[in-house]
């Protein structure tokens, strides 16, 4: 029963995230935290499937991932914060550059 | 000896290039004169040393040596090829003395000296080859050199539409040599003439496929031969070449299109004689029936040129058919000494023509000119003997030539020989017409150029006079001299070894069975000529006026030299362009480029319009398909497991 709790509650913060990242129409912030709400989401897994399996790879790498979602979070910011610098704007319904 | 007789041309057309410009051009020209000088002599040191039955073929090295097949750089030295190496290098050298004088106003002499030189040089591999290869690419050189010097002048358009026009032509016969070539190599399995000459006995049933027909191969060989030598030798059918080639300068035409390189492809039937005997019936009487109709076609245009130089061109033309005419009746040696003759009398006119077109600021139309007799009287003189030669005047050289091959034509034994006979007496007639109305129109008669023109008529400096009074010499007495030597008791002793000889008709014509006025019609077809000629121009001059308005139709025909121009270029050269023009928008703008690079690259243009509109630029989209991608995958993928 532990075992689906864990995966019920990293399985609804994961779903938050990716649903965050393209219902959202706001800004290039919101997908930057929804990104750290999915690899949160990844952490819990990781650490609830250590605890029921007993063992301890899976924390170590949830630390793992906390250091990479710091990183991520920087460079994602350093990004935009030069993005607005060219821009003028963060609003994702503006950013379609790519458009063919 | 020999060698250096060949090669001594090529270090001329040599020096001329290097030279040009580092020395004054009176100096190149002179050397190269020189050096053709030296090049005659040595052909005649090299003629004088030759025993008589001598045949030795000098190789210079190996060329293509690849499994069975095997040629090197050789040269033969016999009677034959010196013979003819020296009649080349002395007609070429006198016409490169009178270049000089006839070019010394040209800016380009230095290259005319060079490419005459090149030219000669080509002619005498060409005639010395021990091979078919080699002496191929002798034909291809005088080609090429024909080409150049058709087109000198090629400031003036007409020039170079007629070297394209001489080069294309050729093509069509150098086509038919090429196939004889590999022919040869099929069947004989080498292209040496000697041991072409020698298998002839073995192979003689061989049967070859040609265009998915069983043929005799040996006729195959010499069908395909004389086509080559057709486009050479300018006859009917692929002559139009040659009369237009005259825009050229004139001691081109003298040496490349009267003396050496038309002759070429009778030179080359001569060779290779034993093979034309072998073949069957079919080829000889091909040989006779086309230089026959050369023959009689080209003489009756003759008649109705005005151009001083086209008459002579066209006189050229059957005098060629004269000697096709005797191959075809297997007198090989009498075909050779009407090459001999020919060249020194033809020589001698086209330089008389250029000599008279010296002296008339470039006027070349003979119904401008007129009364030059006492002008130029040395030219004149000259001319006459020329054109007395041509018509076959007792004596001289063409006499005994021309005579020759009629008698001949009359003994053969051929199925159409009466036929050529009697043409061949008519076309004496039109000789004798259209030399006669050659120099009453530039030498008689009241003078019809400009007073501008005619106040300016000058006999030619000695260095043209020069190499005209030689020729005059040889024009007179050559035929009477070496008339023994290819015909009667001795020919078979002279050139037995090196063509063949039908001893039946010689036999014949030794011992006398011809009847006396088989031998002396063409006399009297060149009497009732120089009448005809006479009462035309002389007595009914007015009469005769009246009569040419009349025949319009007929005369114009003839002038345009019956249309055969105009026939091909509505066949051949309208109608490759109608195929090119068709090919060029159904096939290639419509087909290949249309489903080709334009097809693909307008298929991948409109695919990729249709492909950028999934291309949004909103990132939410794209995470959207990211998703649904990935969750159709691992659908699939748990699915199948």
């Amino acid at each position: 029963m532990d075992f689906f709790n864990y995966f019920f509650l990293s399985s609804i913060i994961f779903s938050i995230g990716f649903l965050g990242i393209f219902i959202n129409r706001k800004n290039i912030i919101t997908i930057l935290m929804s990104i750290e709400l999915m690899l949160l989401a990844a952490n819990i897994n990781f650490v609830g499937f250590s605890n029921v399996l007993d063992d301890l790879y899976g924390q170590i790498f949830a630390l793992f991932i906390l250091v990479v979602a710091a990183a991520e979070a920087a460079i994602g910011l350093a990004i935009l914060i030069i993005f607005f610098n060219k821009s003028g704007t963060i609003s994702v319904d503006f950013i379609n550059k790519l458009k063919g | 000896m020999f060698l250096l007789s060949i090669f001594l041309p090529l270090l001329s057309y040599l020096m001329c290039i290097l030279l040009n410009e580092r020395l004054k051009d009176k100096y190149v020209c002179l050397f190269s004169s020189v050096f053709l000088v030296f090049s005659s002599i040595c052909a005649f040191v090299s003629f004088l040393n030759l025993e008589i039955n001598e045949d030795q073929a000098i190789v210079l090295s190996s060329w293509i040596n690849s499994g069975s097949f095997s040629v090197d750089w050789s040269v033969q030295y016999n009677l034959l090829s010196s013979s003819m190496v020296l009649m080349v290098n002395f007609v070429s050298t006198l016409i490169h003395i009178y270049s000089i004088g006839y070019m010394a106003k040209d800016d380009r002499k230095v290259i005319f000296m060079g490419y005459l030189g090149l030219f000669t040089f080509f002619m005498l591999f060409l005639v010395s080859s021990s091979n078919l290869l080699q002496l191929f690419l002798g034909w291809e050189g005088v080609g090429l050199t024909s080409y150049l010097l058709i087109g000198f002048w090629y400031k003036k358009n007409q020039a170079n539409v007629a070297a394209i026009k001489a080069f294309v032509v050729n093509r069509v016969g150098d086509f038919g040599l090429i196939l004889a070539l590999f022919a040869a190599f099929i069947v004989f399995g080498t292209l040496n003439i000697n041991e072409i000459l020698l298998l002839l006995e073995s192979q003689n049933t061989t049967k070859v496929e040609f265009l998915g027909l069983q043929l005799h191969s040996i006729t195959l060989i010499v069908v395909l031969i004389f086509i080559g030598c057709m486009g050479k030798s300018a006859q009917f059918g692929l002559h139009v070449w040659l009369p237009d080639a005259m825009e050229g300068p004139t001691p081109v035409s003298a040496l490349i299109h009267a003396a050496t390189m038309v002759t070429a492809g009778v030179f080359l039937l001569i060779i290779l004689s034993p093979l034309i005997e072998e073949s069957s019936q079919f080829s000889r009487s091909l040989i006779l029936i086309i230089g026959t109709i050369t023959c009689i076609f080209a003489s009756s245009v003759a008649i109705f040129q005005n151009d001083i130089k086209k008459v002579i061109a066209y006189s050229t033309c059957s005098q060629l058919g004269y000697m096709f005419m005797a191959i075809g009746v297997s007198a090989y040696s009498v075909a050779y000494f009407h090459l001999l003759s020919h060249a020194f009398f033809k020589a001698l006119l086209f330089l008389g023509a250029g000599s008279v077109i010296h002296s008339m600021s470039d006027e070349q139309n003979i119904k401008k000119m007129g009364g030059l007799y006492n002008k130029i009287p040395l030219t004149y003189i000259t001319m006459l003997i020329g054109s007395f030669s041509l018509m076959g005047l007792p004596f001289l050289s063409g006499y005994y030539s021309k005579d020759l091959i009629i008698e001949f034509i009359y003994l053969g034994q051929s199925n159409v020989n009466t036929y050529a006979y009697i043409i061949s007496i008519i076309s004496v007639l039109f000789t004798t017409i259209y030399s006669v109305r050659l120099i009453i129109y530039v030498f008689h008669r009241e003078n019809k150029s400009d007073e501008k023109v005619f106040a300016h008529i000058h006999e030619s400096p000695p260095i043209m006079i020069l190499p005209l009074t030689i020729l005059s010499i040889f024009a007179i007495f050559f035929g009477m001299i070496m008339h023994n030597h290819f015909a009667g008791e001795s020919l078979f002793r002279v050139w037995g070894e090196f063509m063949f000889i039908n001893n039946d008709i010689n036999d014949e014509y030794t011992f006398g069975n011809i009847p006396i006025l088989v031998k002396k019609l063409p006399l009297f077809a060149i009497i009732l000529g120089t009448f005809l000629c006479f009462l035309i121009y002389f007595i009914f001059k007015k009469h005769s006026q009246a009569v040419k308005k009349k025949l319009t139709i007929p005369i114009s025909v003839f002038e345009n030299k019956i249309y055969i121009d105009e026939i091909y270029n509505l066949i051949f050269v309208k109608g490759s362009f109608y195929l090119g023009k068709g090919f060029w928008k159904s096939i290639d703008i419509d087909l290949i480029d249309n489903l080709g690079p334009n097809g693909i690259s307008r298929l991948v243009g409109s695919f990729g319009k249709v492909v950028s509109r999934l291309q949004s630029g909103y990132l939410y989209h794209y995470v959207l398909s990211v998703v649904i991608g990935l969750t159709l995958f691992l659908s699939i993928y748990i699915y199948i497991l």
